[in-house]
């Protein structure tokens, strides 16, 4: 089967922008609760929320200075930032209608009603009161899409692309976390488990949705190169790069089968995989942390690129 | 009740309750005013959640609204349709006969009855037609007749849509969602359904392939894009008819055949339905600034490699000054006197027509030649002296630009209200699908209703709303 180039191009952003959004969901939720432990300096904090979202320059360009009001307009529904969860969910929705045809009336609707609440609860900014009751809804709503993604559409290459844009996201935002925290993580700042420490680790795996699974795997034990090992190396957990770049290979092998050869975006997977993603945390350490994630970060973007050119998606 | 010099078509002119809304009518007496108000509300939830708006050209603030839909079906019985259904049919198979003529023999101008100025100095004429035979010989794959009634018999029609009509989503999204909310009218009450339409579109798309297509024709809608004002429309057809919806820039020229661009390289399109104007059509045949087209699609039309639906060139047959002269087409080519009167028209070209449009403005309707979407008319008797006046100056300047005709009492179905039932003008747009040999009207359409106390624009992009459109079986 083929389709339009165009069309993997909206599905592709679409799955991207609804990732997006709730990854920034969380990343708010996360500095929100570091927040209230009062153990953290909260402007700082924020500065490394923003930062992990991708969008600190411009936020400093537009606000000056941080503090927690901003930052969480800012990343909820400021129309200037392209990744605020109120942009993302408009963005999703455009790219939804632009590849109508593609998705079943389900899922439309459900992007839809999305966009239609999030419109409504947004519209003005949010106290901290209504903070936790937005942020449900919020969430609410990406279950049902997700929901409605696994349950009506059939697994064809319009499911692929889908997942495409998924896991790039995904893995693009656990990479970021990563780089804004490395530091959290080094050997050379390990101590016993000040309580400082440990709200900063608890930070780190909130902000992918791991602080659960990672207390089931390791109790109350884990320190920072277990949680190393589960966000990059453990392809049980869904959101870790191991996980993401292993679900990327996947949906790019269903899309090229019957090819001659594998495509280019493959090659650069497989590169990936087996240069960064082969070796144990103790390796990850030794060849630097930062650099490390770095270079996954810069590989990713090129997967992207790559893809874009492989099903052409523009002209 | 209702006005009684008009004819309502619940309740006819005199008050008494007409034939095909007995059984609608004795539902309707049983139901709680409430329980309609809420139902009335559930039907905005469920277009606004489908997504079934259109876009407001030059309103950012309401980028999307929705057409207000209402809740009490218009509905014709069986045996007027059957009039109705033939005199469209009739028409139809003129308009292509007339379409085919005119950019071949022009027999029409030879025979005296249509003056030689009006086809070659008219605007929506293409040159670029001249001697083009389209693939199966249809002009005017799908074709919109808008009809106006003013009594029990009396039906009129006032414009005939043959570029691109729009509106037949709504058409069956209406009828789906008086489905959804109220199963228990259509046990009741035997309504012919228009549910097939996207299958006989296709189907019919499909049978006027050009010799070149695949067995299985690939068909293809084009749009103009997402910030269209019939986006969702374009979508809708291209999804319930499972082909794919493309823009200018999915497409280009290869080796002869117009293609698309996919994951896996371009493929030749058999048909495209194009919801684009001919004008944008094609950047090297006509707008050369126009980013919505295909360079050189023409070039393969006329080489017979596509089937473009509706054909170019097919404006000139919906243009209102080519409208007045639509009984003596009929008649030249069918050999039959029309089934369904026109509308009596004043052609302002001519000093004696105009000069009566002059001293009769007031009382008139006059329409742009080329106008559509309600835009640039003038209704007389609504219109306040000044704008009478700044009309008068543009109908002096170019009167050949302007038909004027009487301001008809049209018909009016009641809509429910917050005060209860009570009357609107309305008209309706039934849908006719052309293929070789074949005309097909689907048994209904879309009514258009002004939802303003006696106003009578219903185009929605000035304020008018939809009904469903029953057609009974009798």
């Amino acid at each position: 089967m083929a389709m339009l180039g165009k069309t993997a191009n909206g599905l592709f952003w679409m799955s991207r922008y609804l990732e997006r959004a709730e990854n920034i969901a969380r990343l708010i939720e996360t500095g929100q609760r570091i927040g209230l432990t009062r153990l953290g300096n909260s402007e700082e904090e924020w500065t490394s929320v923003l930062e992990s979202a991708g969008s600190l320059g411009a936020f400093l360009a537009e606000n000056g200075t941080v503090t927690k009001e901003a930052a969480i307009n800012w990343m909820l529904r400021a129309r200037e930032n392209p990744s605020s969860i109120q942009s993302c969910i408009h963005s999703a929705r455009q790219n939804a209608r632009l590849v109508r045809t593609a998705i079943t009336g389900e899922l439309w609707e459900a992007i839809n009603a999305t966009y239609m609440d999030s419109k409504t609860l947004l519209a003005r900014k949010v106290s901290e009161r209504d903070m936790p009751h937005v942020m449900r809804l919020i969430r609410q709503n990406a279950a049902l899409v997700r929901g409605m993604t696994h349950g009506t559409m059939l697994r064809n290459e319009i499911y692929d692309f889908l997942r495409l844009g998924t896991f790039l996201e995904r893995a693009d935002n656990t990479a970021r976390i990563l780089d804004v925290k490395y530091y959290v993580l080094l050997p050379s700042v390990r101590s016993v488990g000040t309580s400082i420490d440990n709200v900063q680790w608890e930070s780190i795996l909130r902000s992918v949705s791991a602080r659960g699974g990672f207390r089931m795997e390791y109790g109350a034990t884990g320190g920072p190169q277990e949680i190393t090992h589960f966000l990059i190396l453990d392809k049980r957990m869904p959101r870790s790069l191991a996980f993401c770049v292993n679900k990327l290979k996947t949906n790019l092998g269903y899309l090229n089968s019957g090819q001659p050869q594998r495509c280019p975006a493959q090659r650069l997977v497989a590169d990936l995989e087996s240069r960064y993603l082969s070796h144990d945390v103790a390796a990850i350490f030794d060849y630097g942390l930062h650099e490390f994630i770095q270079d996954v970060l810069d590989s990713l973007s090129k997967v992207s690129r790559q893809i874009e050119i492989d099903f052409r998606f523009y002209e | 009740m209702t006005d009684a010099a008009l004819f309502d078509e619940m309740w006819g002119s005199d008050n008494a309750l007409r034939d095909p809304y007995r059984t609608f009518h004795g539902w309707l007496d049983q139901e709680d005013p409430a329980r309609l108000r809420a139902k009335q509300r559930e039907a905005e939830d469920l277009f606004r959640l489908t997504g079934i708006t259109f876009n407001v050209y030059g309103k950012a603030d309401a980028e999307e609204r929705l057409i207000p839909f209402d809740i009490i079906p218009r509905i014709i019985s069986g045996a007027e349709w059957y009039r109705l259904s033939r005199g469209i049919e009739q028409r139809v198979r003129a308009i292509n006969a007339f379409l085919h003529d005119i950019y071949h023999k022009q027999e029409i101008v030879k025979a005296g009855r249509i003056p030689e100025e009006m086809i070659s100095r008219n605007e929506a004429f293409l040159p670029q037609m001249i001697g083009v035979e389209p693939p199966g010989g249809v002009y005017t794959h799908i074709v919109g007749i808008d009809l106006v009634r003013t009594g029990p018999g009396e039906f009129f029609v006032l414009e005939d849509n043959a570029r691109t009509p729009s509106g037949v989503s709504y058409m069956l999204e209406n009828r789906e969602t008086m489905l959804q909310m109220f199963p228990e009218l259509f046990s009741q009450n035997r309504v012919q359904s228009v549910q097939n339409y996207p299958v006989d579109l296709r189907r019919s798309l499909s049978a006027c392939a050009p010799a070149c297509a695949a067995a299985d024709p690939v068909v293809a809608v084009l749009t103009p894009g997402i910030y269209n004002s019939a986006y969702y429309e374009h979508a809708f057809l291209a999804d319930q008819m499972g082909v794919e919806l493309v823009e200018g820039h999915d497409l280009r020229v290869v080796d002869g055949r117009v293609a698309m661009r996919t994951t896996r390289g371009y493929k030749a399109i058999d048909v495209l339905y194009r919801r684009v104007d001919d004008d944008f059509l094609d950047p090297l045949n006509f707008d050369p600034e126009s980013m919505l087209g295909v360079p050189g699609i023409m070039d393969v039309y006329r080489a017979g490699g596509i089937t473009i639906a509706n054909a170019p060139g097919t404006g000139i047959a919906d243009d209102k000054a080519i409208y007045s002269y639509m009984p003596e087409i009929v008649e030249f080519y069918t050999g039959e006197q029309p089934l369904l009167p026109n509308v009596q028209t004043w052609r302002c070209s001519e000093p004696d027509a105009l000069a009566y449009v002059l001293d009769n403005l007031e009382d008139l309707v006059v329409k742009e030649v080329h106008g559509s979407g309600g835009y640039g008319m003038l209704i007389g008797p609504t219109a306040t002296k000044k704008d009478i006046a700044t009309f008068r100056k543009k109908l002096q300047a170019r009167p050949g630009n302007y038909i004027a005709q009487p301001t008809l009492s049209l018909s009016t179905v009641p809509i429910f209200s917050r005060a209860g039932l009570t009357p609107r003008h309305v008209d309706l747009r039934p849908f006719v699908l052309v293929s070789p040999g074949k005309v097909h009207v689907t048994p209904g359409g879309l009514t258009r209703v002004a939802l303003k106390k006696g106003s009578l624009v219903v185009n929605s992009s000035q304020g008018g709303g939809t009904k469903d459109t029953w057609v009974l079986e009798d």
